[in-house]
C-alpha cells in the first residue's frame, strides 16, 4: 500500500516529504484531454464561420453590384433579374400571422397553466401534449396545414396561400412560445403574488400589474426566438404549395392585403429553389439570399438572447 | 512530546481587493484536535483551506505569507496540489456524497490512487473508523444519497480516512446536523485523533472546548479608511487555558459569551 | 371612510365579502378564455393525428403489399419502398450523431469545466444565436461545400448530391443544440461533489470525468436523444443536398444520393402539379408523415422521462 502510506510518525525528513508533495510525473493524459475539448470547441466555431464567409463572399457579388434590383427583383429564371422581393413579402406575412395568432394565444396558454391551474389533471396533460408538439418535425405540421388549411378549409384560405402557410406556421411555433412564456412566468418569486393577493386584488390583477411585468423580458425573449425560427422554415411551406418557379401578379406592395389568399413564396423556399438550379450564376444569387435570410434571423436571435442575459444579469 | 505538523507564519490572503484575513502565525501539532472559533466572516475556513490549497479554486483568492508543511513550503510552485490533498484530507460543512452507492462513494480516493486489490478491506475500515459500518454493512451498494444526515456526514469523513490522510481538516461539520448526531461525531473525532491530526473550523463554542485540545480565536477589526472588515488570529492556546483563563480581553469576552 | 358596527356586522357585511361584482365577472371571463387557449393546444395534437390517419388508413387498406418490398421509392409510379425511406433517414441520423456528439459534448465539457468564467459567457451565446441558422442555409452548405471539400476528397468519384454531406449538415446543424443542454445538464451538478472530489487529492480530468459527467448523465442522455430526434426530423438540408428528387432507389451507401421519410414528403409536394400520380400517391404522403410522427412521438417521451428522472434526484 505503498501509495497510501502515511508520513505522520514524525521522524521522517523534509527532503522525502518535500518529494512526495512535488508528485510523480506531470499530468499529461490531463493536458491532452483538456486539448481535446478545446479542439472539439474550436472545430465547432471553425465550420460555423466557414459557413458564414462561405455564404458573404458567394453572394458579394450580387449584393454589392445590384443590391437594391436584388431586393426589389421578382423570381425570374433569369439569373441578372431575379430577386427576392415576392420571398421578403411573403416572409412577412407569415411573420405577421404568427404574431397575431400564436403569441396571444401562447402567453394566454401559458398564464392558465401557471396561474391557474398548475397541478390539475387537465394541465398535467396539456404540459404534456405540449412538450409532445415541440418535438414534431416541422414538415409533419406542413401536412397538418396541408390538410386542414389547403384542403378542409380552402374555400376560406383560398387553399395555397399565405395564409394558409402563415396559421400553419403560427401553429408550428405556439408551442416553443408556450414553454417559453410559462418559464418565464414561473420564475416570477412567490411573495411577489402574495403581495399583490394581500391588498385584496384578483388573481387576473395580480398578473396583470405584477405578475406579467416581471415575466415580460423572458416572455419576449421566447416570443422573438419562435419568430426566428418561423421565418427560418421550409418544410411546411412546401407541403402548403408555396411556390417555387414563378409567381405572377408582378410585384405589388409589401402589405397588399388582397394578395393573403394568392399564390405565394417565402425566403426559404426561395433559397431552396434556386440552390436547386443547375446554372452558375444561381450560386451566387442563393448565397445572396441566404445573407438576406441570416441577417434576419441572427439579428432576432442576437437580439432575444442578449435580452435575456441582461435580464438574468440584473435579477440575479 | 508533539511535534507541529504545519507551522504558519504571515498567513494573509485576500479575494481580489478584500483583504480577508491577515498576518496569521500558529503551528499544529500532530495527533491533536485544533480548534478554530470565532464570530462568523473572520477567515476562519479561509485559513483552514490555505493547508490544502483548496483556495486555488477560487479564481480571485491570492495567498501571502507561508505554510510549512514538516518543513515544507506548501505554496512553492514546484508543490502539486493533488499531492497536497491526498495527504490533507477534508470534510465539508454540508454533507456531500456522491449521487453513487456507499461503497462506491467510499472506494472512490483509493480507485483514483490506483488501488484495485484491496478495495473491500478499504472501505470496510473506514466505514468501521467513522463508526458507519454497523449501520450500512448490509445495504453497501444502496444510494448514499438514502441515509440521513448523520449518515451522510460520516459516510464523507469515512471517504475522506479511506485515502489514508496524515491530516484531516474539518470545516463546521456538524452545522447541519441535530444534536444527536453531532454527538457521535464528536465521539469518533476523539476516538480517531490518535492517529490523524485534526483541525476543525467550529461555531459552536461548546463544542471546541468539549473536543479540541487547542483553540485558535479569530475575530474581525475595521478597516477604517475602507470600511471593510479582515480576520485576524487573536489568541491561540491551550483550550482549558484559553477557556479558563484567556490573555487577551476580546477572547474572554467571547468565551464567556458577552457576544458573538 | 370609516363603517359604522351595524354596518360591519349587518347583511351587506356577507354580501360585501361574497363579492360578486363586476370584477369578479371580468375574472372568470378571462378565465375562460386562457383555459381555451391552453385547450387548444390538445386540439392541434387531435387533428394532426386525424389527418395523418385517415389518409394513412387508405393507403394501409389499399396498397398492394408487394410494391412495399420492391426496390426503390417511386410513389409517381406506385412503388412504395418504405424501407428504401427509413434506411435512408438512419443513416443521415447516425452520420449527423458521429460528427455532433463529439464535436457537441466535448465543446460543453469545455465550457462548463474548464472555461474561463469570461469565455464561458462570451461563447455560450454565440453558441445559441447559431443554433437558430435556419436549415435551408445548412442544406446549400452541405450541397456546394461541405460535399466538394469534404465528401470528395475522402471519395473521388462520389456525386455531388450524396447523404454523406448532409448526413454531415445535419449533424453540424444539431452541434449546438447538444452543447447547449449538455453544459446546462453539468453545470447544474452542484459544485460541493467537485469540492468532494478535490479534497480528497483528484485531479481536474478524474473529478470531470469521474464525478461530474456521471452525475449529469441523464441530461447528457436526454440531449442525446432530443439530437436524434431532430436529426431525423429535419428535411431542408436532405431535401436540398441529397439529390433525390421524385424518387430513390434503395441504397445503404452513404456516399450515394438518397431519400429520407421527411425529404420525401417533401418532395411528392413541391413542383408545380404537387400529389399527383399513381392512384396512392397522395395517401402514401400521409402514411410516411403518420410512421415519422410516431417515431418522433416515442423518441420525445423517452427524451422527457430522462429528464424528469434528473429532477428527482436533485
Amino acid at each position: 500500500m505503498g501509495v497510501l502510506a502515511t508520513i505522520g510518525d514524525g521522524r521522517v525528513t523534509r527532503d522525502v516529504v518535500a518529494r512526495r508533495l512535488r508528485g510523480g510525473k506531470r499530468d499529461a493524459s490531463g493536458t491532452a484531454f483538456r486539448a481535446v475539448l478545446l479542439a472539439a470547441l474550436v472545430v465547432t466555431l471553425a465550420v460555423l464561420a466557414v459557413l458564414l464567409v462561405d455564404v458573404w463572399t458567394g453572394g458579394w457579388s450580387v449584393l454589392s453590384t445590384r443590391f437594391g434590383d436584388f431586393i426589389n427583383g421578382t423570381l425570374s429564371s433569369r439569373a441578372n433579374r431575379a430577386g427576392v422581393f415576392q420571398g421578403i413579402r411573403g416572409s412577412f406575412w407569415i411573420a405577421m400571422f404568427t404574431i397575431v395568432l400564436a403569441f396571444p394565444l401562447g402567453i394566454g396558454a401559458a398564464i392558465y397553466l401557471e396561474e391557474y391551474a398548475p397541478n390539475t389533471r387537465f394541465s398535467r396533460i396539456v404540459d404534456i401534449n405540449i412538450r409532445n408538439l415541440a418535438g414534431v418535425p416541422s414538415v409533419v405540421y406542413g401536412i397538418l396545414g396541408f390538410a386542414i388549411f389547403v384542403k378542409a378549409l380552402g374555400g376560406f384560405t383560398g387553399g395555397r396561400t399565405v395564409m394558409a402557410a402563415g396559421i400553419t406556421l403560427a401553429i408550428l411555433v405556439l408551442p416553443i412560445v408556450i414553454i417559453t412564456s410559462a418559464e418565464a412566468i414561473r420564475a416570477v418569486p412567490d411573495n411577489l403574488r402574495e403581495a399583490g393577493f394581500g391588498v385584496g386584488a384578483t388573481r387576473w390583477e395580480v398578473i396583470r400589474h405584477h405578475v406579467l411585468p416581471y415575466a415580460a423580458p423572458g416572455i419576449l425573449t421566447g416570443t422573438v426566438l419562435s419568430l426566428a425560427r418561423a421565418l427560418g422554415e421550409a418544410a411546411p411551406l412546401i407541403l402548403v404549395g408555396a411556390t417555387t418557379d414563378f409567381l405572377g401578379g408582378g410585384k405589388g406592395s409589401l402589405v397588399d392585403i388582397g394578395q393573403l389568399t394568392d399564390r405565394f413564396t417565402a425566403l426559404p423556399i426561395v433559397i431552396t429553389t434556386w440552390a436547386g438550379r443547375p446554372q452558375v450564376e444561381f450560386r451566387a444569387l442563393t448565397s445572396a439570399a441566404i445573407v438576406v435570410l441570416l441577417a434576419v434571423v441572427l439579428l432576432f436571435n442576437a437580439a432575444a438572447i442578449l435580452l435575456r442575459n441582461r435580464y438574468e444579469k440584473k435579477r440575479r | 512530546m508533539t511535534h507541529p505538523v504545519f507551522q504558519v507564519s504571515e498567513l494573509s490572503v485576500s479575494y481580489g481587493e478584500f483583504r480577508a484575513v491577515r498576518d496569521v502565525k500558529m503551528e499544529i501539532f500532530d495527533n491533536e484536535i485544533t480548534a478554530f472559533i470565532g464570530p462568523s466572516g473572520c477567515g476562519k475556513t479561509t485559513v483552514l483551506r490555505c493547508f490544502n490549497r483548496m483556495n486555488d479554486l477560487v479564481e480571485s483568492a491570492r495567498v501571502q505569507g507561508q505554510i510549512e508543511y514538516h518543513g515544507v513550503d506548501l505554496y512553492d510552485p514546484a508543490i502539486n496540489p493533488v499531492e497536497v490533498r491526498r495527504r490533507i484530507g477534508m470534510v465539508f460543512q454540508k454533507p456531500n456524497p456522491f449521487p453513487k452507492s456507499i461503497y462506491d462513494n467510499v472506494a472512490f480516493g483509493p480507485r483514483v490512487a490506483g488501488v484495485k486489490d484491496d478495495l473491500d478491506e478499504v472501505v470496510e475500515r473506514s466505514l468501521r473508523r467513522a463508526a458507519l459500518w454497523d449501520e450500512v454493512k448490509d445495504r453497501l451498494k444502496s444510494s448514499a444519497t438514502s441515509l440521513s444526515g448523520g449518515q451522510q456526514q460520516r459516510l464523507c469523513i469515512a471517504r475522506a480516512l479511506a485515502v489514508d490522510p496524515e491530516v484531516i481538516l474539518m470545516d463546521e461539520p456538524c452545522s447541519a446536523l441535530d444534536p444527536i448526531a453531532t454527538g457521535r461525531i464528536e465521539d469518533l473525532m476523539e476516538e480517531i485523533k490518535s492517529d490523524y491530526t485534526i483541525v476543525i473550523v467550529t461555531h459552536n463554542m461548546q463544542q471546541a472546548a468539549r473536543v479540541s485540545d487547542r483553540c485558535a480565536f479569530f475575530t474581525t477589526e475595521v478597516n477604517e479608511v475602507s470600511d471593510t472588515r479582515t480576520g485576524i488570529l487573536v489568541e491561540y492556546d491551550r483550550t482549558e487555558r484559553m477557556f479558563s483563563n484567556p490573555g487577551d480581553e476580546r477572547t474572554e469576552n467571547y468565551v464567556t459569551g458577552r457576544f458573538g | 371612510m370609516a363603517l359604522t358596527v351595524p354596518q360591519l356586522l349587518g347583511p351587506s357585511l356577507r354580501e360585501q365579502l361574497s363579492g360578486t361584482s363586476r370584477r369578479q365577472r371580468r375574472e372568470t371571463v378571462v378565465k375562460t378564455a386562457l383555459r381555451a387557449s391552453a385547450a387548444l393546444s390538445i386540439l392541434i395534437s387531435v387533428l394532426i393525428v386525424l389527418s395523418l390517419v385517415r389518409e394513412a388508413w387508405t393507403f394501409v387498406s389499399q396498397v398492394e403489399w408487394a410494391t412495399l418490398l420492391d426496390d426503390g421509392w417511386f410513389p409517381r409510379r406506385g412503388l412504395y419502398d418504405v424501407r428504401t425511406l427509413v434506411v435512408g433517414s438512419l443513416i443521415v441520423a447516425a452520420i449527423a450523431m458521429a460528427v455532433a456528439a463529439p464535436l457537441g459534448l466535448g465543446a460543453a465539457v469545455f465550457l462548463a469545466e474548464y472555461a474561463p468564467p469570461r469565455l464561458r459567457r462570451m461563447l455560450k451565446p454565440i453558441l445559441e444565436v447559431l443554433a437558430g441558422i435556419p436549415s435551408v442555409v445548412l442544406g446549400f452548405f452541405a450541397l456546394t461545400w461541405i460535399s466538394t471539400e469534404i465528401v470528395q476528397r475522402v471519395q473521388d468519384d462520389a456525386p455531388q448530391s450524396n447523404l454523406m454531406a448532409a448526413g454531415i449538415g445535419v449533424g453540424i446543424l444539431t452541434i449546438p443544440l447538444i452543447a447547449s443542454i449538455s453544459e446546462d445538464a453539468m453545470r447544474s451538478v452542484p459544485s460541493a461533489l467537485r469540492e468532494a472530489s478535490y479534497g480528497m487529492g483528484a485531479r481536474k480530468l478524474t473529478t470531470t470525468v469521474r464525478v461530474v459527467i456521471p452525475a449529469a448523465v441523464s441530461g447528457l442522455v436526454a440531449a442525446f436523444i432530443v439530437a436524434i430526434s431532430r436529426a431525423i426530423g429535419e428535411t431542408m438540408v436532405v431535401f436540398i443536398a441529397a439529390g433525390a428528387t421524385g424518387g430513390s432507389l434503395y441504397t445503404h451507401d452513404p456516399f450515394e444520393p438518397g431519400q429520407t421519410m421527411t425529404a420525401a414528403m417533401a418532395a411528392q409536394a413541391a413542383g408545380t402539379d404537387a400529389v399527383r400520380g399513381a392512384a396512392l400517391t397522395f395517401q402514401s404522403l400521409f402514411f410516411v408523415g403518420l410512421l415519422l410522427f410516431l417515431i418522433t412521438l416515442a423518441l420525445n417521451v423517452a427524451a422527457d422521462r430522462v429528464v424528469r428522472r434528473v429532477r428527482q434526484k436533485y
